[in-house]
Formats: C-alpha cells, structure tokens, sequence
C-alpha cells in the first residue's frame, strides 16, 4: 500500500500543496464565518433573545451554573418544578451544553469580556455549528480528501435542517451535540486509518462530551459497533480496527457511567448492549487472528474449529445471560423513546406522552425537501462514489447515511441526525463530479494539462473510474496480507490507506474523459444547483427558522403584527402574584414559566412523570368543579391556557386538547376520549359533545370569548363556538394578554358558607359549593 | 375646663384607633352589636338578654328594622362588630340593608344572631338559607310535641317545648352543665346533614314534629323527630359565628324566668335553663370562648435554632407552633391532646400529635422520610366549637447531596481489592514482558 511516498518537499508539487493548505485553511475559515453569521438572522430580524421552550431551561440552568458554581449545579434541587415532587437537575440533565456555555462565560468573564449569560447561550449554537462544519471538514477529509471534505464543510454550514436547530438563541443540547457527534465520527475515522492510540483516547474523550451533551449519544454506542461488525464480516479487520473500537468502548463506557444521568444505565439498558457484543466479537476475531499467524496453516485448521467453538459457546452464554437480564425488564430493558425508535407505531400504541410531541412525529415528505435541499438528490451519487473503492472509512459513511435515513423516517427531529450524513455524501459526490468534470476539460484542452494534474492531486480526490473494481480487491489482498509486519510495525502504518493507492491510478483516469461541451454544461449544471442550494438555505433560514416562536410576527396588509403575549403575561405573573404560587398549565409552557415568570409550576417540558402530567390532562378534561378540586389538592393558585382563536395562532391548547384527553385517559380511565369527539370528529362548535363543552380546558379558552365580535367565531378551527355565553363557578378570569393568546385564571378560595338547600324560595338562583369538604378528593 | 376638654379629646384621639380597630385578631371579642328589632317592645321584653350583653361590655345599638338610615358600613367600614335581628316579621330592612348585605357582613368575619319565628318573613328565611338553616316551608307551622312538652303550657297545643337535647361542648355552651330544659316556642328548622358548617345545638325530641297547631293535618310532616332543630350555630370558614333560632321568645324575660317541668318527668326546675343557655350561646358566638390562634409554625434541626431553607432526606427535625385561646379577656394558653402536624407531600408522610408544655407551645420532633420534594408543615385543628386552625408551611426536601455519601463501603472491599492487584498485576506483567528477555 504504502508504495507511493508523498513528493518531498522543495518541488514545485510541495509549492502546490503548500498553497493549496492555505487555500483550504482560508475557506474552512470563511465556512466558519459562514456557518456563524447565517445564523444570525434571528437575532437581526427579532432581538438577541431565548427561542421556544426547551432553551429556556437550558439558559435557566445556565444562569444557576454561572451563579453557584458546579458543585451546586450537580446538586441542585429544583422545588419550583414538578410541584411537589420537584427533580433533581444536576442528575437528570446533559450536562454538556450548559457547562459549556457556563465555561465560555467564565472564560470571557475572566478575560474582561463581561457579557450576559443570556448573550452567551444565545450565540453558543451559531458558534458551535462553525466548529460543527469544521468537524465536517476534517470527517470527510478522511474519507474521501480535502476537496471533498471543504465542500461537504460548506454544504453544512447552511443546511437548513441544522439550521433550524442551531439558529441564535435555539440553545439547545443538539446545539452543541452535532459537533460532538460528527467530530467523535472524525475521531474514529481517523483512528481507523491510522491505528493511533493517541486518536482512540480522544476519540473516547470526544465520546464523552457527546454523551454529556445528548441522549442521541446511543447512536454512536450503536453505529460504531455496527461499523466493526460490518468490517469483520467483510473480512476487513485489522489491527487498526481493533484500536479504534476497543478503547473507545471501555473508556467511553467508563466515560458515560460518570455522567450523573446516564449513571448505571451505560452498562443496564439495551442500548448499548450491541457495543458489549461486538467488543466480545472482536477480541475472539482479534484470537483467531493471532493464532492464524503463529501456527502453521495445518495447525490453524485444527486450533480454528476449536476456538471457534470455545468462542461460540461463550458467545452463546453471553447473549443468554444478556437475554435473561433484558427479558426481565417489562420493556426488554429499552427506553420508550429508543423503542418507539425500532417500532414506529410503539409510542402512539403505548406512549402518549412521546406521540404527544410534534418533533417525535414522522416527517413527511415535504420536510425532506425543506431540510435537506438538493441533498436528497446528491446523496445517492456521494453513495456510489464511496463504493469505488469502497473503504473502511467511506462503509462507515455509508452505514451512517444508510442508519440516519432509517431513524429520520421515524423521528422529524432526527432529521438533525441525517444531516451531516447527507452533507458528508453530497459534499463528496460534488466533488467527484467536480473532479471529473474539471479534469476532462483539462484533457480536451490539451494533453499537456495531464502533467499538471498531479499538481491537483493535493486534494487526493478519489476519481478511480468505476469499472476499477480490483482496486478495492487489490487494497483488501494487501491489507490481509500485511496483518502481521503491522503488528510490529504500527507507526509505520500512519499513513492513510487509500491516498496512495489512488494515486497510482492516476494514468486510468482517461477511461472517465468526457466531451468538452458535456463537461462545461454539466459544470455549469452543478454550480446552478450550488446556487439553488444555497438561495434555499438563506431563505430557510431568514423565513423559516428564524423565528424565535416567543415573539411572533405576521406581515398584513398594514404593516408587521408583533405577538408578544407570553412574554406579556410571564411578565404579568412575575409580577402580580406571589413568588411562591403555583401556575398549572399544559406542559409545554413549563420551562418558560419557571424561566420567565419565575413561578412554581406543576409539570414542564421534562416529561419524566407520566402520571403528573395526566393528573394534569385530567384537570383539564374535566368539568370545573372537579377540575378545581384536583388543582386545588395540587395546591395551584393559577391555571394558565394559550388560546389562539382569536388572532388565528394553530398551536394553542384547544388543539393540543386531544392528547390531554390521550394522556389523562392513560392513567385515569374515567377519561374517554370518545366522549370527546363526535363521531369521530374533534370540533368545538354546537356540534361538540357536553362533555367537550362543559370541559376546563373548553370554558378557560372560551370565556368571554363571544364577547369579541358578538358571534364567537374561531379562527384556528374556522367555525364559531358552541358554547358563548357561560359563568365560570370555580375559576376567574385575572389575566388576558394583548391578542387573548394566554389567559389566566385564579382559583376561587372556598365558599366561606355552605348555603341551605331549600329550593322553593325564589331568591337565589345560582348554587354553592358542594357540601363535600375539597380536602378529601380521590386524587391524593 | 379647657385642659380637660383638651384631655377627654387626646384621650378619645387615642381611643378612636382602639375602637375602630376593635375587632381584631389580637382581640377577637365583637364590642359593637347593632340589635334590629321589629318592634321596640321588644328592648323592654327580652332586657334580660340585652342587659346581660350590656353588662359584659357590649355597646349595642337597638334600631328598628324598617328604619331607614340604617347601615352597616360607612366609608367601606363596617361600623360593628355583631348583629342582632330580632324582627322575624320584617319583609324589608330599611336603609341599604338586604341579605346580601348580611351575608357579606359575615363573610368579613363579623358574628351574627338571628331568630326567626312563626310566620317568619322570606327576608329572615332567605339570610338563614344563606348560613345553610332551611326552615320549615309551611310558614304557619310550629314545632309540635306531645312528649316532651312544658307542662306550663297552658294553651295545650304542646308548642311550648322543654328541650333538653343540647350539643355536648364545653366550647359552646360553656363547663357549667344547663340542668333545666330549654323552653322554646317556635318555628323548626333543619340542616344539611353534610354540611360540616352548622350544627345543631338544641335539638328536638324524637317524638317532635313540625306542623299548624291549628289545622288537622292532612299529610305527614315533612319535619320529624331529631332531624328537627330548634337552635343551630354555624361557623364559616373565615371563623365568623352565627346563631340561628328558631324562637325569638327563647330569648324573652318570660321565658327567662318561668319555671319548667318536662311532660312526664318528676324533675320541677323553679328557673327554665333559657337563661343560662342564650347567656353562653351569646358568649360563643361573641367570640368570648372558642377562639384559637396560633403562632407561627416553627421547624429546624436538631440541635439548631434556625429555620434552614431545605432539609434533607432523613434529617431529624423539631416542630413547633404555639396555639392560644381567648378567654373573653386575655390570650391564654392552649391545652390539648389532639393537636396534630403532617408533613404533607400529596399526601402525610409523617403525622404526629404535637405533645404540649401547658404553657402553650406544642411540639414535636420527627425523622424527614426518605423522600424528596416539596413538602408542607400542616397543622388542620379542626374541634367542636373551636375556630378552624389551618396553618401550612412549605419546605423543600432534597436528597443526598453527592459528597453525603459513604465514601467507601465495608462490604465493597473486595473489590477495591481487586481492583488494585489487577492494577498492580497489569504494571507487573507489562514490565516483565517488555523487559525480560
């Protein structure tokens, strides 16, 4: 393999290649510029400020880091959550994000730069999407060379896909978690291709972070194995391998079990028994490697069909015990998320609380084209260019795509996953066609050119033609055949193993010459659809992405509408009422109540407690009386609904009721989701059921709201409401924001009386409180 | 002349705070009492009661009931303490006075005593209505005994009842047991048996019924037996006490000091117990007995005196909250057994009987559970004629911080061993394969 050395320095090549570092370096830094500022629209077109709901907590767990120091952020125990069982943060949060914004802060702090908390979570993703694209680069370096890597780099510096996760102020784990994914991909990658310990630690090091930034972590623990195995089936194992994965899952696994949230769970629960298997496989491969090569061929025959069975027999007894242990957990010992991950239908048959989420729906169709752009049609090029020849590096990309594809088909929000995959296989199909395209013009412009392509070759594009399938046959015999002087010799082995390969082929490349006219047209083909890219990306990323979902706008006739309820009414609650009432509402608006209102609230957007939460769906599904009795054992002072009817705002309770019904239903039976719909139908208007209409949920949305335009007519659901005019009995109405978006309520106390009974005297007409004291209600 | 005129005025200046604010949680007794009468005969026919209120203090204030400058606040300030309606034939009060106003007053926290009678008007009906009493619809219809019935009763129709059936509460009715029989004449009234706001404190016999003494009755009574109540009290939620009757010659000098024999009883009392019975009535609801407070609920670690902001899981706490009660003159100090604390998530983890000091202080001291999140202190004293304690006070519970842990664990020695030798085992073995030739 190593035939070819690199030409040494002092020729006009060396020059080239010098130039071309440069060159590189100076893209990469304007990829990184790039990747930053694009991101920056949110910021420009809104204000520096805190986007949707999961980043609130996250900022409000950082300003609590930057406040009391890690220790007590380790500790900490939240008592204004979840009221009243609380959570404790410092173990059941991933920790990455916010102690990396919490380091920049104290860094920049300590260097006199005195910015915000909030200024700095707001441009962490932004800045991190930069090293993100960066990672990029250096992953398909790897696979495929520079050119390939610098386009890929470019490509997901505005893929929209990661834009919308990674826009300022979207502080969020995925922020910072693709990075650590793509980078810990790098790592491994170049690990492979070099057989480096030094990379194996930093690889497991780089697992780390990833595992303390997101639980999508799991996905390395099981892509990595399923890469070995891919290569010890395909008869590609070697030393190189063995350094690349063993470390990574000893001192990766030893790595996450010190995250407090991961804990015991990086050796208890399914997912990452496929790493323990494959690392048990790849030791008795390792074996049946050594022995091959200290025993004579005869001797190798008897010694395999005795260590093949020794390994088989504790194989067998490994996956026993693994299916013992796994079998007696209800859940085959996989999170309900992972689960819903293996079988799509899972969550909505079982979970509500997972189906309940918008981001862990299906995408559809339209959704790829939006993310992932022209991708889409490159990534099946990028496919066939890493199969010739098919490295360990570039099977590795492909099984990434191959696996991301699959999990974005079930998960929208793992779209962010396919992300990078597909702008890795684009980044090289563009090249290669680039490469091609470039080089036949070359070719037809005269034969003197050929020389100067070595010059071109610093980018070490693989543009082996297709029909060159012995190459890879050839790289495999070499490989086997060098198992046992790399034993020895591992530094030797530094170099990558493709690079010089390709090279030597140089001279094939004028099977792959094309006409003239065809090149230029095709070039000029791919630099439109470049083009096309790129106008897509900076509209996604201006229109679509940018807004921070707190702050809403609308563009009409006379001039831009700006919503900001919510921030009006958390502002209203922080200020009218006392600091240690209860606000109970749907959990979505959780983390910003407790970060912006800075309120006690009984559910948010850790969806940990499935049984809190229906109580919570249940209150809102009933009647008022019954309503007020489960909030008032749950001690709320305040229930808090969004309602968009009035200005037409579609993601409002009243369209999230049903998965209230769903979820309160799951735990408290009496809650049918049938007495809700009407044949099947879920409407709101006179044709709505009683029950619908006599819910919590139905008269706290539209209270009053008849009084607006005097027909009740609904905006969102397009119909006029059922029900108009109706007294609330146990609820009053404290608080409407600007456009009706979020309204709020107060409990009323008890009745300080118990009226009489007698029902001839024409007095009164409205009746009390039942006699039936609050306190005992069947929901403590 | 001038100097005492200018004192009475500085010592009035003084005073007016003391009187307006004299209704007050540190002195929960009513001073001011506007009395409504339907006829001011009755000032003169039932002086006994008013002169016994008089002569602990009271300042009460007679009005006839239809007279209109009547008013119970001025300026958004209630100008008494207590009520009197002792006009059971009014149809409308005069002034701004309605039962909505009534109701109001007692929802302030202010006391009330309202005595109906035959023929009461629907305006008396619809205030008891709102305190949860529903008398009897008939509006012509008398309590009726022929058991247990005074046997002065000269005009025998059995509605002058002796009632002996009181509510057991030293709270209401004061230590002192009430020998003779209540005499009462009147209209019957019934509550809502899960209303656990009133209650009866005179009770009919189970012989009583409700009907027209005058008619023959066409259908049975629709109020019978013990279900009957001739005296009700209702205690709200804010503490505000009312007394509903249904005679107002119970409260009569006539009926103060007439002899009682019961029918069919030997006993022969020279003085009917109406007198003792109202006089401690008016005490309850007065405020002058039964009234609690407590302290604030106190709570720290063992062996330290300040309150932490969080405890944590198994810590061992003390509890304390100091309960007194109003003697008509001075807080005193409570004395109880059965005052109770729950350390309250959803549910009591922990429920103690505080143990008492007699000085007051109750307290106790408790292991936090093994549970974290936010609890409550709870104290819920709710007892028969007392005013309702319901004294809460949040606390957060944390678990092990993650240094509070056992560093290193006896039965896990083993392993630290292990440990080490393989560690040891590695070093050794790598030195001797590298190294040995």
């Amino acid at each position: 393999m190593a035939t070819l050395e690199s030409p040494p320095p002092g020729t006009p090549s060396a020059m080239t290649n010098a130039f071309g570092t440069v060159l590189s370096a100076l893209i990469l830094l304007l990829i990184g510029v790039l990747a930053f500022s694009i991101r920056l629209f949110s910021v420009i077109k809104y204000e520096s400020v805190i986007h949707e709901f999961d980043p609130y907590f996250n900022y409000r767990v950082t300003q609590f880091l930057s406040k009391n120091g890690i220790y007590e952020f380790w500790n900490w125990f939240d008592d204004r959550t979840w009221y009243p069982l609380g959570r404790v943060i410092g173990g059941t949060v991933y920790p990455g994000l916010t102690l990396t914004a919490g380091t920049i802060w104290w860094a920049l702090n300590a260097i006199n730069i005195p910015l915000s908390v909030e200024t700095v979570c707001v441009f962490t993703a932004p800045v991190f999407s930069a090293f993100a694209s960066w990672a990029t680069y250096l992953l398909t370096k790897e696979v495929k060379g520079s050119g390939a890597g610098l386009a890929a780099a470019a490509l997901l510096a505005m893929v929209p896909s990661y834009i919308s996760r990674s826009v300022a102020g979207s502080y969020d784990n995925e922020a910072v978690a693709i990075f650590a994914l793509i980078f810990t991909f790098y790592l491994y990658i170049k690990t492979l291709n070099t057989g480096s310990l030094f990379y194996a630690t930093l690889n497991a090091i780089a697992y780390f972070y990833m595992v303390c930034s997101w639980g999508g972590y799991t996905f390395i623990i099981n892509l990595i194995p399923m890469h070995v195995l891919l290569c010890i089936v395909t008869g590609r194992y070697s030393p190189r391998l063995y350094i690349a994965y063993a470390p990574l899952v000893v001192l990766g696994t030893l790595l996450a079990a010190l995250v407090p949230v991961v804990g015991f769970n990086a050796v208890l629960t399914s997912e990452h028994f496929a790493s323990f298997l494959v690392f048990i496989i790849i030791h008795v491969v390792a074996l049946v490697y050594y022995i091959k090569g200290i025993l004579s061929p005869k001797m190798f025959k008897v010694a395999v069909t005795l260590v093949v069975s020794i390994g088989l027999a504790v194989c067998l007894i490994v996956v026993a015990v693994l299916v013992a242990l796994v079998a007696s957990s209800p859940t085959g010992g996989w999170s309900g998320r992972s689960l819903s991950l293996l079988d799509p239908t899972y969550a909505s048959k079982y979970i509500p609380i997972i189906a309940s989420v918008s981001e862990h729906q299906p995408p559809t169709w339209p959704s790829y084209f939006m993310d992932i752009n022209v991708l889409a049609f490159l990534v099946p090029a990028g496919i066939i260019a890493c199969f010739s020849p098919l490295s360990d590096a570039s099977s590795f990309v492909v099984l990434y795509i191959v696996m991301s594809v699959y999990f974005s088909g079930v998960m929208v929000r793992l779209m962010l996953v396919l992300a990078p995959a597909a702008c890795i296989m684009s980044g090289i199909a563009l090249s290669q066609a680039f490469d091609v395209f470039t080089a036949s013009i070359k070719y037809q412009l005269g034969r003197s050119a050929n020389s100067k392509d070595d010059a071109e070759d610093n980018t070490s594009t693989n543009n082996a033609p297709k029909d060159d399938s012995s190459s890879g046959k050839t790289d495999k015999g070499e490989e086997v055949a060098k198992e046992r002087p790399s034993k020895k010799g591992k530094k030797k082995e530094r170099e990558p193993a493709d690079k010089p390969s390709v090279k030597s082929k140089i001279l094939k490349k004028r099977a792959l010459v094309l006409p003239l006219e065809a090149s230029i047209v095709a070039l000029l083909l791919l630099i439109m659809l470049g083009a096309f890219y790129v106008i897509h990306c900076v509209w996604a990323a201006a229109e679509a992405y940018s807004a921070p979902s707190i702050v809403l706008t609308s563009q009409s006739r006379d001039g831009l509408h700006v919503f900001d309820d919510f921030r009006e009414s958390y502002a209203w609650l922080s200020h009218n009422t006392d600091v240690d009432d209860k606000v109970a509402s749907w959990w979505d608006y959780g983390y910003q109540t407790t970060a912006m209102a800075n309120r006690t609230v009984i559910v948010d957007n850790n969806t940990w407690n499935n049984t809190h939460i229906a109580t919570v769906g249940t209150a809102m599904s009933s009647p008022e009386k019954a309503a007020w009795e489960i909030f008032n054992s749950l001690d709320v002072k305040y229930v808090l609904v969004v309602f968009g009817g009035l200005i037409g705002y579609p993601s409002d309770d009243i369209n999230k009721f049903l998965w209230m019904v769903r979820i309160g239903g799951g735990v408290f039976p009496h809650i049918k989701e049938a007495d809700y719909l009407r044949d099947g139908n879920y409407r709101i208007d006179s044709e709505a059921t009683p029950t619908m209409l006599n819910c919590l949920m139905y008269k706290l949305s539209y209270y009053r709201f008849v009084e607006t335009d005097g027909k009740g007519y609904d905006r969102v659901r397009r119909t006029e409401i059922g029900k108009k005019n109706f007294k609330l009995t146990h609820f009053e109405e404290v608080f409407t924001s600007h456009h009706w978006m979020v309204r709020i309520y107060k409990l009323k106390p008890q009745k300080n009386r118990i009226r009489g009974r007698a029902k001839k005297l024409k007095l009164k007409t409205s009746s009390g409180l039942d006699s039936k004291p609050a306190k005992k209600n069947p929901w403590i | 002349m001038m100097n005492l005129s200018r004192s009475v005025a500085l010592i009035s200046l003084f005073l007016l705070p003391l009187l307006s604010f004299s209704f007050s949680v540190d002195n929960p007794t009513d001073r001011r009492v506007l009395v409504l009468l339907d006829d001011l005969s009755l000032k003169s026919s039932h002086s006994i009661f008013f002169n016994t209120l008089k002569s602990r203090g009271f300042d009460l204030d007679f009005k006839l009931a239809e007279d209109s400058k009547l008013a119970l606040q001025r300026y958004g300030q209630y100008l008494y303490d207590g009520l009197i309606i002792f006009a059971p034939s009014t149809e409308r009060f005069g002034g701004s006075l309605d039962s909505k106003s009534i109701a109001d007053f007692v929802d302030s926290g202010r006391d009330l005593i309202l005595s109906a009678d035959t023929s009461a008007s629907d305006l008396i009906r619809g205030i008891s209505l709102e305190c949860g009493v529903d008398f009897d619809e008939d509006s012509s219809a008398m309590v009726i005994d022929h058991s247990s019935f005074s046997v002065s009763d000269v005009d025998g129709d059995h509605t002058l009842i002796a009632a002996d059936d009181l509510v057991k509460s030293h709270a209401i009715l004061g230590k002192t047991k009430i020998e003779a029989p209540v005499l009462f004449r009147g209209v019957a009234h019934s509550l809502n048996p899960t209303n656990n706001l009133v209650l009866k404190v005179l009770s009919a016999s189970p012989s009583a019924y409700s009907a027209n003494p005058s008619s023959k009755l066409s259908s049975p009574p629709q109020l019978t037996g013990s279900a009957i109540s001739l005296v009700s009290v209702m205690q709200a939620r804010n503490n505000a006490r009312v007394v509903i009757s249904g005679s107002l010659q119970l409260f009569s000098d006539k009926l103060f000091r007439s002899g009682v024999q019961k029918a069919g009883s030997p006993n022969k009392y020279e003085k009917s117990g109406n007198e003792q019975f109202v006089t401690e009535l008016s005490k309850w609801v007065f405020h002058e007995r039964g009234h609690l407070k407590a302290g604030s609920l106190v709570h720290h670690r063992v062996g330290e005196t300040d309150e932490p902001a969080i405890y944590r899981i198994k810590d061992d706490l003390e509890f304390s909250v100091e309960i007194l009660e109003w003697s008509g003159k001075r807080w005193e100090p409570y004395v109880a057994d059965d005052v109770q604390v729950q350390f309250y998530m959803m549910s009591p983890y922990v429920l103690k009987t505080l143990s008492t000091d007699k000085k007051g202080l109750f307290h106790t001291s408790f292991k936090v559970p093994d549970v974290y999140g936010v609890f409550q202190f709870k104290v819920e004293y709710e007892k028969l004629g007392y005013t309702t304690l319901s004294l809460s006070k949040q606390i957060p519970v944390r678990p092990y911080r993650h240094n509070e842990y056992e560093r290193f664990i006896p039965t896990a020695y083993p392993y630290y061993g292990a440990c080490f030798t393989t560690m040891a085992g590695f070093f050794v073995f790598s030195f001797v394969y590298l190294y040995h030739k």
